[in-house]
């Protein structure tokens, strides 16, 4: 995972409220074997018409969107399925961010795996990226701030331990790995067999 | 956390298998005791696997099974599965693959032990009381109808357990939801889990385990029990847990992977002392009186849009993901949700497809017809299911009515395997989830009961059972 320090990018609005991952990349296209390529099929049937054809009032299908990397979306974002392709296809397309007032839980633990930063913000604060979305932001990761384009600065609140993840670029894997030795004598002395 | 203090039978679970606690820099590791794998969220982690010259620490705790993208037509061979397309295919192939060369026991597809993920577990006892169950699918909260704590997790943590067996976890916060009075005849645990995802909304349980508890909870067998765990995750919880009682052991004894002889003493005595203490505290008390439910159906695109079967479409003028909804679902607000005809019924999923579920469905559609209009698929959980309605005749009620009798699988829940709603159709489904597209693109989906299901199948619109039983 590369150290994601600083995201600096115009902002897309998808404020529809519980966006479920199922929006996010439908369950037809799960039967890759591999993570890459799912950018392709993100949003899949509100980006595409029944013909195939790019659907030009979606907001993706814009040429303001083009490079977009931080996605505002309405209250409970990422919920339903547990299909860590939804986080792969949003960064697959591009997307470093997401921000919402609520990111279902295990969405939220699946981007962070991946470098991907769900940012939780309050309702005001959401209104206020909603209203002017399409401007650029700036995304301060170790300082936990947001710089909206009119230059107000606003703090978010992320768990220490994903915030060192983030900005260091920390594999969980290798992190449980190093207490190999503690999860040994959790088996040996523990007073049940699974 | 002080030892004397009441605990919660989440508590309980969670402090047994914490291998180093949480600190405000670092979450908890946490012990996993049994691990479900399928098909569609396993390859990557395999790869990782792989990419990393590691093996799996503990092969015997991991177990698997393949039903997403499986076909239910009846598969006499391997190359029966392109039915489902290349990928689908070439993703059963891989499971296989990987299966074999980690040493993970697989139910394939000529096992009498194969079939939904969240089915199998608790019909081979693999699921128990106090373990910590999780599987990449967010249907795991299902097992926690055994006072397990279990959960859906990413690919990525599916390689964790893998590879260490262990889980990086905040702690979450405790619900207790305390359901009194008795359910109404026609009345199930489907309406009645419905019922409190439309009271506490769809992220209602956001952050949380839920702690289902109260009469309407204790007289409910573990099928009921495991549906009502099931769809926990929908209010957006991380899990849902019932403590474990006579009915969960009961249950359990004699299940070809329940502990036997002394060992079932132990476990049983281990078991016994899991329920929240009487003085424990929660973060946070719902309450529901089950005495004053009807049967319940959806009416938009997420499980908290929820109305009695004799209700109308609410209406919520400013609300535009609301109307979006509507929309979608070509409902119209003020108007009776049993005006809309009905093309598909679907009766199946790791939510209602057990014998229980099935004998219900049964139950309204014996030496009655589906309408002519209506398509209908009954699809059971597993192949011992199965086999068990077809030794009570199930299967012959069903096929008499109009029905098709299929094999095992997750199937029209998410059409990933080609069992699809087409675009435009209206199903009831005793499913999960009626989110757009769900059951193909463009369908539209109401959740209910199997009970509620059948009679809809019956009138080719959307019925209360309650006048067929």
């Amino acid at each position: 995972m590369k150290p994601l320090k600083f995201i600096e990018s115009n902002t897309i609005a998808l404020p529809t409220t519980d966006i479920d991952t199922d929006q996010i990349i439908p369950a037809r296209f799960l039967t890759t074997t591999t993570r890459e390529g799912l950018g392709d099929n993100l949003f899949h049937d509100w980006r595409y018409k029944d013909n195939g054809k790019k659907n030009p009032n979606f907001l993706l299908n814009q040429d303001s969107s083009k490079n977009c990397q931080i996605l505002i979306a309405g209250d409970n974002f990422g919920c339903g399925s547990s299909r860590e392709h939804a986080p792969w296809a949003l960064m697959d397309y591009g997307f470093k961010a997401v921000i919402s007032t609520k990111i279902a839980d295990i969405f939220k633990s699946n981007s962070l795996k991946n470098g991907l930063l769900p940012i939780v913000v309050d309702e005001e604060t959401l209104m206020d990226l909603l209203d002017n979305s399409g401007e650029k932001i700036i995304i301060n990761v170790e300082k936990s701030e947001i710089q909206t384009s009119t230059k107000k600065i606003i703090k978010y609140t992320i768990d220490k331990f994903s915030k060192y993840c983030l900005t260091e670029g920390i594999d969980q894997l290798g992190y449980i790995q190093r207490h190999k030795n503690e999860i040994k004598k959790f088996e040996e002395i523990r007073t049940w067999t699974p | 956390m002080e030892i004397n203090k009441p605990k919660t039978l989440f508590e309980k679970v969670w402090i047994e298998h914490e291998v180093n606690h949480e600190t405000s820099s670092s979450p908890a590791i946490l012990y996993i005791d049994l691990h479900l794998i399928h098909e569609v969220t396993t390859p990557q982690a395999f790869s990782l696997l792989k990419n990393l010259n590691l093996s799996v620490r503990m092969p015997n705790l991991t177990i698997g099974t393949m039903d997403h993208s499986t076909p239910t037509v009846p598969v006499r061979s391997f190359k029966d599965i392109e039915i489902a397309g290349k990928s689908a295919a070439n993703q059963v192939r891989t499971m296989m693959k990987n299966c074999e060369e980690f040493g993970i026991e697989l139910f394939g597809f000529e096992s009498k032990n194969r079939g939904i993920v969240h089915v199998i577990g608790p019909e081979l006892g693999l699921t128990q009381p106090g373990k910590t169950i999780v599987c990449g699918d967010s249907h795991t909260s299902t097992h926690g109808a055994f006072g397990a704590l279990a959960f859906g997790i990413g690919t990525t943590e599916v390689g964790h357990v893998l590879a260490t067996q262990c889980l990086l976890q905040r702690k979450p916060k405790t619900l207790l939801i305390e359901v009194n009075g008795h359910l109404n005849k026609g009345v199930t645990a489907k309406d009645l889990i419905l019922a409190i995802i439309g009271q506490i909304g769809v992220s209602g349980g956001t952050g949380y385990v839920m702690e289902f508890k109260g009469d309407a909870i204790s007289n409910m067998d573990m099928e009921a029990r495991l549906t009502i765990c099931n769809m926990s995750i929908e209010a957006g919880a991380k899990s849902g847990m019932i403590a474990p009682d006579d009915t969960t052991y009961n249950y359990l004894y004699g299940r070809p992977r329940s502990p036997k002889g002394s060992d079932w003493d132990r476990a049983l005595l281990r078991w016994k002392s899991l329920p929240s203490d009487s003085e424990a505290t929660y973060d946070k008390k719902v309450s529901i009186d089950a005495s004053k439910l009807t049967p319940m159906v959806t009416f938009g695109t997420n499980p908290g849009m929820v109305i009695g079967v004799n209700d109308s479409v609410p209406q919520k003028k400013n609300d535009k993901s609301f109307n979006k909804s509507l929309e979608y679902m070509q409902v119209l607000p003020g108007k009776l949700i049993s005006d809309n005809e009905v093309d598909v019924v679907f009766i199946g999923s790791c939510t209602n497809s057990r014998i229980n579920d099935l004998q219900q469905a049964a139950q309204i559609l014996k030496g009655r017809k589906i309408s002519k209009k209506v398509k209908m698929l009954v699809v059971p959980g597993s192949q011992k299911i199965k086999k068990e309605a077809e030794d009570l005749g199930l299967d012959k009620i069903f096929i008499s009515a109009g029905a098709q009798w299929r094999e095992s699988g997750c199937s029209m829940c998410l059409g990933m395997n080609g069992d699809t709603v087409s675009s435009g159709k209206l199903s009831v489904s005793t499913s999960n989830r009626n989110f757009e597209g769900r059951q193909g693109k463009g369908a539209r989906t109401i959740l209910a009961s199997p009970l509620t299901a059948a009679a809809s199948a019956i009138e080719g619109r959307v019925a209360d059972p309650r006048k067929y039983l």
